[in-house]
């Protein structure tokens, strides 16, 4: 630990970086990486809360449909006592979608992690735009007033209608829908704005300011996860602002963008023509689609890091899993026609769409078996988050091995628009990212908080959520395999679907309990931030910059100038006794250099 | 509590297994296939199945495996210290690359014949999806669409004849909507606009869901219909029993001198 100087000796380099702020300055308009992470970090998990409740409206509907639902049901449907209407029912999973996908996932990955890993991972001071960054996280709240409003929006719009054309917002039906979809559509605006403000930060700032002998090839997992992801927010971004300002236009303005010639709803003509429904699918999933690995991809990083950590062992194949990730980002771009096999959309295209869809799934494969090569021979400790990350891994097989079936075109025919593909995406984003995002909660709050987690509780909240996320959406394939349809309010009235109400009860009350589950860990997690035992530099002795600084860092981050020698993964290394070996730790006299790493 | 944590993974392939072994005995699977076609696209399923089924336990179980073997505490042998394999990168690269390009050849034919080998019969009938039905358009006897002896339904009943190759012309009036008939495993978003057509031979007579597929409003729920496969002579006779109905009312309607 020579490496890492005293506190008191860091004292000097750290006065020269505080500048002595109000309260304001310092906890609400920030421009310290960290703080704008954490706040990045509560407002997301807030909206989880949010999201998980919508979730369970919807489940509460398949499980008994048009029964009074109890305690929530109040909240969401007051007016019918608690019983969840066809038009309530479209508004669950359109904002419980929305709210996951664009106030949750997203900037709990690139905005909390991203922010507040990036400079400490690559041993910069703070990001390379910290007022852009501030920005960032201040757009976010027109995003989420703007959301938040629209589930009110028939008490303020003549004929208003909270957004209820699903998340993809298809036109047209999304241009017949009142009031609340236009909210809807300014704050997707307002979302892109921030991440396009953070993806432009991100890629500078691991351009830019690594530290001395931070090579590319020597950053961790994580940074590449999120650098890829920087990449594919600033190429693909673009596209769904100006798709959503199309159709803005066409709500407002009629222009006529999406919408066809002789084209009537809602027992008016209208005017306008000339248009296609196809284009806004196009757009929206040239998007929406590299938006899937932009929900996963900082996720498989995160993971990669916590389980080499804890299974005290380099990261098998260090070069692949970037390769794989440059992969997967690339093939990305080419892939989005496989939402639309049987929109409508040529059919050759379809063939070639369902190719490039195949590909895909060969980077994820390398992954996995990567992370299986990094456990085998290591010496696994089975911490929470090393329980997280290892489910992360099992979960993200099943939600891969189940892109195969959407893949193949002729089998997608049958399954496209059924459970099938809500298991898919459940697993890779439930099971899959938010695994991985409790996984890393758990730990970097160390160095977020200065404390630690409770340990115990923490296994019994993996447990738990483990076993309950399995009980719902283990089924969601079956039900898919009979053809049973996502977004039908009551499908039990198809005598094809009569018989899966039983099933459907069992998924709800897993997903009740899986919700439920989640108060040891609010509890735990808020606990553990003013009286969890306070921790050291680096807790759980890892190899990465971070963990050199202390916990929590003080504006500036790094008491000292960190100098990088070596790659992050050099755990168990025959050059030195301990069995980690940080970035930071000169090599010892006389040492051969590591041979490098391939 | 020292396996506790790998016998726990070891549950995700065996009860992951078990569902899709019990699954059947409850119906709970593909719903009855009364169509050519329907059997190819079953068959592939069960050919990925049977595929992915075999990777997931195969990978599961070794996650079980080495999470057994190398756990910290009982596991007191030096860890291997490696960067990875080149000879194991390739080899597992290549194999999946065979393996999802052979899938994806393989299945290109049925994805053909289910959407691109349109055959050569007149069309059978024109269906149009609107907020929250399926109207029917049948060419009546002389077999032309858009001439006056059309027959219209408006019922969401749908009949068609039985062992005969079925065009259909399948258009919206107003938003998106997809024709999903579970029975014969095939299934077309109406886009407005745009006429498309949809082609299918049914097997086995008798009476079966429409489901509409695609999020058309808040009745989306309630757009359901119900097709009839019978054999031709019902189905002509059938088909003149609605011509005649119309007739009549068409008649009726008649402003009286």
């Amino acid at each position: 630990m020579s490496s890492i100087p005293a506190d008191a000796h860091a004292h000097a380099a750290h006065v020269e970086h505080a500048h002595h702020g109000s309260f304001l300055t310092t906890y609400v308009f920030s421009r310290d990486h960290k703080v704008i992470g954490l706040q990045f970090l509560f407002s997301t998990l807030l909206w989880f809360l949010v999201g998980g409740l919508l979730a369970l409206g919807v489940r509460w509907q398949l499980a008994y449909p048009w029964s009074d639902m109890p305690v929530l049901g109040r909240m969401i449907a007051s007016q019918m006592g608690g019983q969840i209407a066809p038009e309530t029912y479209t508004m669950l999973f359109t904002m419980h979608a929305t709210v996951m996908i664009f106030l949750v996932i997203i900037p709990i990955l690139a905005g909390a992690f991203g922010n507040f890993l990036i400079p400490l991972m690559i041993g910069a001071d703070d990001m390379a735009f910290p007022t852009l960054n501030m920005l960032s996280y201040w757009f976010m709240w027109p995003a989420m007033i703007c959301f938040g409003f629209s589930f009110f929006a028939p008490l303020y719009f003549p004929e208003g209608q909270p957004p209820s054309s699903g998340w993809t917002s298809y036109a047209p039906l999304s241009l017949t829908n009142g009031g609340g979809q236009t909210l809807w559509l300014i704050g997707l605006t307002f979302v892109g704005v921030s991440s396009m403000m953070g993806s432009v930060n991100y890629l500078t700032t691991i351009i830019m300011m690594r530290a001395p002998g931070m090579t590319m090839f020597r950053l961790p997992m994580t940074i590449w996860g999120m650098f890829i992801t920087a990449i594919l927010q600033a190429f693909a971004l673009p596209v769904l602002t100006a798709a959503g300002f199309m159709q803005l236009t066409d709500r407002l303005f009629g222009t006529g963008f999406f919408i066809p010639e002789g084209w009537a709803a809602n027992n008016s003509l209208h005017a306008s023509g000339g248009g296609q429904p196809l284009l806004w699918q196009h757009l929206f999933w040239f998007y929406s689609h590299p938006a899937v690995y932009i929900m996963i991809l900082p996720a498989m990083g995160m993971v990669s890091d916590i389980i080499a950590c804890f299974a005290r062992k380099p990261l098998f194949g260090y070069k692949p899993m970037v390769y794989a990730i440059a992969g997967i980002a690339g093939l990305g771009f080419i892939v989005w026609g496989h939402h639309m096999f049987v929109s409508g959309m040529n059919p050759v295209l379809g063939m070639t769409f369902m190719v490039a869809t195949m590909m895909i799934a060969l980077p994820s494969a390398v992954k996995v078996f990567n992370w299986l090569g990094t456990i085998w021979g290591g010496k696994i400790h089975f911490t929470t988050p090393m329980l997280f990350a290892l489910s992360f891994v099992s979960m993200f097989i099943i939600g891969g091995l189940s892109g195969i079936f959407m893949a193949a075109t002729p089998i997608d025919i049958f399954i496209h628009d059924t459970y099938f593909i809500v298991a898919h995406f459940h697993y890779v984003l439930f099971a899959g990212t938010a695994m991985g995002v409790f996984g890393a909660i758990y730990f970097w709050f160390p160095k977020m908080f200065g404390r630690q987690m409770n340990e115990s509780w923490g296994k019994v909240h993996f447990l738990l959520t483990f076993i309950f996320l399995n009980g719902v959406f283990f089924p969601m394939h079956i039900l898919g395999m009979v053809g049973f349809p996502r977004r039908l309010a009551d499908p039990y009235q198809y005598e094809t679907f009569h018989h899966l109400r039983p099933l459907n009860v069992f998924m709800t009350w897993c997903a009740i309990l899986m919700v439920a589950s989640q108060i040891i860990f609010i509890v735990n997690f808020f606990y553990s931030i003013f009286f969890g035992p306070k921790v050291g530099r680096n807790p759980w002795h890892a190899n990465s910059l971070e963990w050199s600084a202390p916990s929590p860092p003080g504006h500036g981050n790094f008491d000292f100038q960190p100098i990088v020698y070596r790659g992050p993964y050099e755990y168990g290394s025959p050059e030195v006794d301990t069995d980690y070996y940080p970035q930071i730790q000169p090599p010892p006299e006389g040492a051969q250099p590591a041979p490098a790493s391939h | 509590m020292n396996r506790f944590w790998a016998l726990v993974f070891l549950l995700v392939p065996v009860l992951g297994v078990a569902t899709f072994v019990v699954a059947p005995y409850y119906h709970h699977w593909f719903p009855p296939d009364v169509s050519e076609l329907g059997r190819v696209i079953d068959r592939l399923f069960m050919f990925v199945l049977w595929l992915t089924g075999a990777v997931f336990v195969a990978t599961e179980c070794t996650l079980f495996y080495f999470m057994w073997k190398y756990n910290a505490r009982s596991n007191h042998e030096p860890i291997k210290f490696s960067h990875g394999s080149h000879t194991l990168e390739v080899v597992w690269t290549i194999l999946p690359t065979v393996t999802l390009l052979f899938i994806a050849i393989y299945q290109m034919n049925a994805w053909a014949d289910a959407k691109m080998r349109k055959p050569d019969v007149p069309i059978t009938a024109e269906i149009t999806g609107r907020q929250f039905n399926w109207d029917v358009r049948y060419p009546g006897a002389d077999g032309v669409l858009n001439t006056p002896d059309d027959i219209f339904r408006y019922d969401g009943q749908i009949h068609l004849p039985v062992n005969e190759e079925i065009l259909l012309l399948i258009q919206s009036r107003d938003v998106l909507h997809s024709f999903f008939l579970p029975n014969i495993r095939i299934k077309q978003d109406v886009v407005p606009g745009m006429a498309q057509n949809m082609w299918f031979k049914a097997k086995v007579p008798g009476e079966y869901d429409i489901v509409c597929a695609e999020l058309c409003g808040w009745g989306h729920y309630r757009m359901r219909g119900r097709v009839t496969f019978e054999p031709r002579a019902d189905y002509e006779a059938w088909l003149k029993r609605m011509y005649d109905e119309q007739e009549a009312k068409t008649v009726a309607m008649t402003p009286s001198e």
